[in-house]
């Protein structure tokens, strides 16, 4: 399953990484060898065995519903690269 | 061409929970922004996601209240994809094992058939954040009070057929949540949104045309006007020779119109996978019984009581259970006054008329249910007429106590002696012996009208307190003569 | 001072031998002197270091007394410290002053543990070398110019150098195992949800778990118990009831069957390695071990099935990192597009970029199935290989890795080429496993280390085990020159 250079672009987009020209063949490349190393699963037979999401096959414990949390703003927006009267700043989204 | 019209909606409600779904921050509407936004809100490096039992209960409670299979193991999952107002760039939702199966609700239509409208499933969610994009040149604003809110996204079949069904859908669905106590169904404040899937198709025709999705209308009239702009659109761009392009598009209410939103026309590879920070959700037939039992009566059976135990006509049952306060506010006053029919009238009539001029819901009315049981209570028992009643309620809407009180203190009590009544018309007569003459001279068509002056005559002269039958009563006979 | 384990500092500052402030004054010089040579340190907290330790001489003063009062250690830089850098060794957290404490350091914080500083280690955990972080590679001190392992590489080399006599690491394919056996130090990975994830930064959130790196099974055992325990914050993680792991170091391995898979002891193995575990074998044997040869057949396919899902969960995972709200933002975003792919193609290293997109590749549309779906599959199918072997034994003993340290920079041409190197110690975490690495000679004066697993929660054993292993062999007390 080998990828080509639109591949890559395609997928680099959906995780928004900007990807440098320079650098393109180089990580075709190395993506094509994991990806080989990766095919070699599909020579086991899975049929009618259930996937494994979590190792212990524990269920999901529930929360009481209150309210635990207070106002922390500033000390939260303090690490913030860009803030204005308590809203985060980002460039102009036209929808 | 005749074409059929196939309509889908995708609703999302949020739930009246105190907490987030998935952190212990406040749900409460309308705060400073980012002062209800945790580290877990925020998506910060390290945290995770803790599952609130309440934002289950109540989707258990819609799904046993559409009839519906409930996902006794139910999975989250991650629905990836980036924007600001997503802090963690995905959504924690459910794909594969939602929380509620198929289901299926019915809808009256105007005409009064009755239609199932299949549910496919409703799942658990978290909400978005607010991006806000008027304040700020060059930029936007990112507010995450609202992220981590619960939402359950209903999804129904396409088995609607017009606009018109697509509302009444929307307002059956409106009325159970807010039946059920899981959401407040306030749409202005956003806790009850619409997606509008439509498409048509050459009447007969089996397969779906391709459908289009109108995000996020938020009111029952922008849904009929939304849906139906969208199916002109749609006619008119086949009948022209075009075909119709998946896309998702918004209304615009002042254009009436709908178009195509600029930032979703990319197809989006969500990349679902089963949230590894949460584990699957089970659900014991246990809990299933003990939700089913606190299952409120809801609006088909209570329409239906209201119809067989009180005697109400279709169309009133309909509008008194239309909401769970309004029915118990209606059973309330008949438990007070005995008269179904009486309350009924008053409910639907004058009540409804006052809230409507204050522009408050039921559950504000300046009147409670005991003032207006009381009240009625004094008609049935004859200390006042229907016409004097008028008053004491607009007295009670004022804060001036309750109808005993009002009705002693205007010393507004029905006059029902017979002997005063007499002495009152013998006064009337007396004072309008000219009219009286004509009366009896006139023929039968002329007379309603002249014994009408002396009722009012006679009105006037016991400041409206005398029982009107007897009055009518006593003048036919003094008048006969 | 600094030679002294983690249980012969307990003695000594119980015994009032020193205090827990000159303790920490003299770890901190050596850390000055020596770390530039291992670059074992990302942030060093000396004030907050004295003044934790001054707290806990305080509370001892006042009559307090418990194992971890008043002992220095470090954290690996993915723990959340309140106040201070939290970087996961990236550019994208380089000025990330985590808001809150992870549960881990909390705990510690509580028990009294003084904080000297935050540990290099792989990008987000991602590599087996500790060559892959933004603050420079890090090196073995057994041999300056050979990786130390990874991701926890700097808590390995800060433990083995003896600038710590104890640190915290994060294993999710074997990099807290791996770095210990390349050391000279033991290392143990708990059941996976026997403690908490709550502000560990996640890298893959099914395979991620908490553990230590130490000198010897005893201090292990000690930082372990500190460390285990229920956390309601972290839904995965499991209420299970904390043993003394100390209290049963001591117990008889007279009659414990231990599994040794064939598997694991085929070609790709270094015949060297190979004999040092043949040696702690027989070691065991003479403790009163039972061996039993078992099979353990799917393990060939957990590389593959660990690097279709590690990378999937990260990709979701590393999605956060977008410039917004926290950490690095590029300069003059154009638009909003901009904002993220230049933020995340600057913040990130190469390593993760690439795992990043593996990842979103294996859950795209259309190889969903193929990839991850299939890569879940497998995991199953080696959790029944482990179950099943369970039947029959209570421990299973493997080679760590199969070659010792190498070289820096002899495996950055081809990534696949380190991977390969987790073969052992990959399944462990597919399949939620405790799991330790202990030492057990040396190969070219390189340490290499013999590997211990044992079923869920039985964490206990494996210290046990290890710890007795220990009486009889004296690896794990070796230095290295020069430290």
């Amino acid at each position: 399953m080998a990828l080509e250079r639109c591949d890559v672009e395609k997928i680099a987009h959906l995780a928004r990484l900007g990807l440098n020209d320079a650098d393109l063949p180089r990580t075709i490349e190395a993506l094509n060898s994991i990806l080989g190393l990766v095919d070699q699963m599909q020579a086991v037979d899975t049929r009618g065995i259930e996937p494994l999401a979590h190792p212990l096959e524990a269920s999901q414990r529930l929360r009481a519903d209150q309210v635990t949390e207070r106002n922390q703003r500033d000390a939260y927006q303090a690490i913030a690269p860009a803030v204005e009267n308590g809203l985060y700043l980002v460039p102009k989204v036209i929808e | 061409m005749q074409w059929e019209v196939v309509i889908g909606l995708e609703i999302h409600t949020q739930l009246a929970t105190q907490s987030k779904i998935f952190s212990g921050s406040s749900t409460t509407f309308g705060s400073e922004p980012n002062t209800q936004a945790s580290l877990v809100d925020l998506g910060m490096p390290g945290v995770l996601p803790v599952l609130n039992q309440e934002a289950v209960r109540m989707a258990v409670m819609f799904g046993l209240a559409i009839d519906a299979e409930i996902g006794q193991h139910n999975v989250f999952a991650r629905k990836n994809y980036f924007y600001p107002d997503l802090p963690k760039g995905y959504q924690i939702s459910q794909m594969e094992l939602p929380i509620v199966g198929k289901g299926h609700l019915d809808i009256t239509l105007e005409d009064g058939t009755v239609k199932r409208i299949g549910v496919t499933r409703a799942h658990l969610e978290e909400d978005a954040g607010k991006s806000l994009h008027e304040d700020f040149s060059g930029s936007t604003g990112i507010d995450l009070n609202r992220a981590g809110t619960p939402l359950l996204e209903i999804v129904s079949e396409p088995d609607m057929r017009s606009a018109k069904e697509a509302v009444a859908y929307v307002k059956a669905i409106h009325a159970l949540v807010r039946y059920l106590g899981i959401c407040d169904g306030n749409m202005a404040e956003g806790s009850l949104r619409c997606d509008c899937n439509v498409s048509i198709r050459p009447k007969g025709q089996v397969e779906f045309g391709t459908r289009c999705e109108i995000k996020n209308v938020n009111s029952f009239r922008f849904i009929e006007r939304a849906i139906n702009s969208e199916i002109a659109r749609q006619i008119e761009l086949i009948e022209d020779g075009g075909k119709v392009i998946q896309q998702t598009r918004l209304y615009d209410p002042n254009k009436d119109e709908t178009r195509a939103m600029r930032s979703k026309e990319e197809a989006n590879d969500y990349r679902y996978f089963p949230d590894p920070d949460l584990l699957p959700v089970v659900i014991e037939d246990s809990f299933l019984e003990t939700t089913r039992a606190t299952l409120p009566e809801l609006p088909p059976a209570k329409r239906e009581r209201f119809q067989s135990e009180f005697g109400l006509s279709a169309y009133d049952a309909s509008v008194l259970a239309s909401s769970r306060e309004q029915a118990d506010f209606f059973e309330q006053v008949v438990a007070s006054c005995g008269d179904a029919k009486l309350a009924a009238n008053w409910v639907m009539v004058e009540l409804g008329s006052l809230l409507n001029k204050q522009g408050v819901e039921i559950e504000e009315s300046p009147v409670s249910a005991a003032q207006l049981g009381g009240m009625l209570k004094r008609i049935k028992d004859n200390t006042i007429s229907g016409k004097i009643a008028k008053m004491v309620f607009e007295a009670m809407a004022n804060g001036e106590g309750d109808a005993d009180q009002i009705i002693e203190a205007r010393g507004l009590k029905q006059v029902t002696d017979s002997g005063a009544i007499e002495k009152v018309l013998d006064e009337v007569l007396a004072a309008n012996a000219e009219q009286v003459e004509q009366y009896r001279a006139a023929d039968e068509a002329k007379r309603g009208k002249m014994f009408g002056f002396f009722v009012g005559q006679a009105m006037k002269a016991s400041k409206g307190k005398a029982n009107p039958q007897q009055v009518n009563e006593l003048l036919k006979s003094k008048l006969a003569g | 001072m600094h030679q002294l384990t983690l249980a012969e500092i307990a003695r000594g500052l119980a015994d009032k031998k020193f205090s827990a402030e000159e303790l920490t004054r003299t770890l901190l010089a050596r850390i000055a002197h020596l770390d530039p040579q291992l670059n074992s340190f990302i942030t060093v907290t000396p004030e907050h270091a004295i003044a934790q330790a001054q707290a806990a001489d305080a509370r001892r003063a006042n009559g307090e007394s418990g194992a971890l009062l008043g002992v220095p250690l470090a954290h690996k830089d993915l723990f959340c410290t309140q106040g201070i850098r939290t970087s996961c060794g990236s550019k994208m957290l380089d000025n990330f002053q985590a808001p809150y404490d992870a549960t881990v350091v909390a705990k510690l914080n509580a028990a009294g543990a003084v904080t000297l500083g935050k540990l290099n280690m792989d990008e987000f955990a991602m590599g087996s070398a500790n060559e892959n972080s933004h603050y420079g590679a890090v090196k073995n001190p057994w041999n300056l110019a050979h990786v130390p392992g990874g991701s926890s590489g700097g808590s390995a080399a800060a433990v083995a150098a003896r600038l710590l006599p104890v640190a915290t690491g994060t294993d999710t394919g074997g990099s807290i195992r791996q770095p210990a056996a390349f050391t000279n130090l033991t290392g143990i990975k708990p059941t996976y949800g026997r403690v908490s994830r709550w502000g560990m930064i996640a890298y893959a959130s099914s395979l991620d778990q908490a553990g230590v790196l130490a000198r010897n099974a005893e201090d292990c055992a000690l930082l372990l118990q500190g460390m285990a325990g229920f956390d309601p914050q972290d839904s995965t993680s499991i209420d299970e009831p904390v043993p003394d792991y100390s209290a049963t170091l001591g117990d008889s391995l007279q009659g414990l069957r231990i599994g040794v898979p064939k598997e694991y002891f085929g070609a790709g193995l270094d015949p060297r390695i190979a004999e040092r575990v043949q040696a702690s074998i027989e070691a065991l044997e003479k403790l009163g071990a039972v061996i039993k040869p078992i099979s353990l057949p799917n393990m060939q396919q957990a590389i593959a099935a660990y690097y279709v899902i590690a990378p999937a969960e990260a990709s979701s995972n590393l999605s956060r990192f977008d410039g917004v709200r926290f950490g690095y933002r590029c300069e003059n975003p154009k638009d909003l597009t901009d904002l993220y792919k230049r933020s995340r193609a600057e913040g990130f290293g190469p390593e993760v970029q690439r795992r990043i997109m593996v990842g979103a590749y294996a859950l795209s549309a259309g190889y969903y199935d193929a990839y991850y779906l299939q890569a879940q599959k497998i995991r199953r199918l080696i959790k029944n290989d482990f179950m099943a072997a369970f039947e029959d034994v209570d421990m299973i003993l493997s080679p760590t890795t199969p070659n010792p340290a190498w070289k820096l920079g002899a495996k950055n041409a081809d990534p696949v080429a380190a991977y390969l190197e987790d073969i052992y110690t990959i399944t462990a975490n597919l399949a939620g496993l405790p799991g330790l690495s202990m030492p057990a000679g040396f190969v070219d004066g390189l340490p290499v280390g013999v590997q211990l697993l044992a079923p869920y929660f039985q964490e206990g054993r494996l210290l046990n085990a290890a710890h007795q292993y220990q009486q009889v062999t004296d690896w794990h007390t070796r230095a290295p020159e020069g430290f």
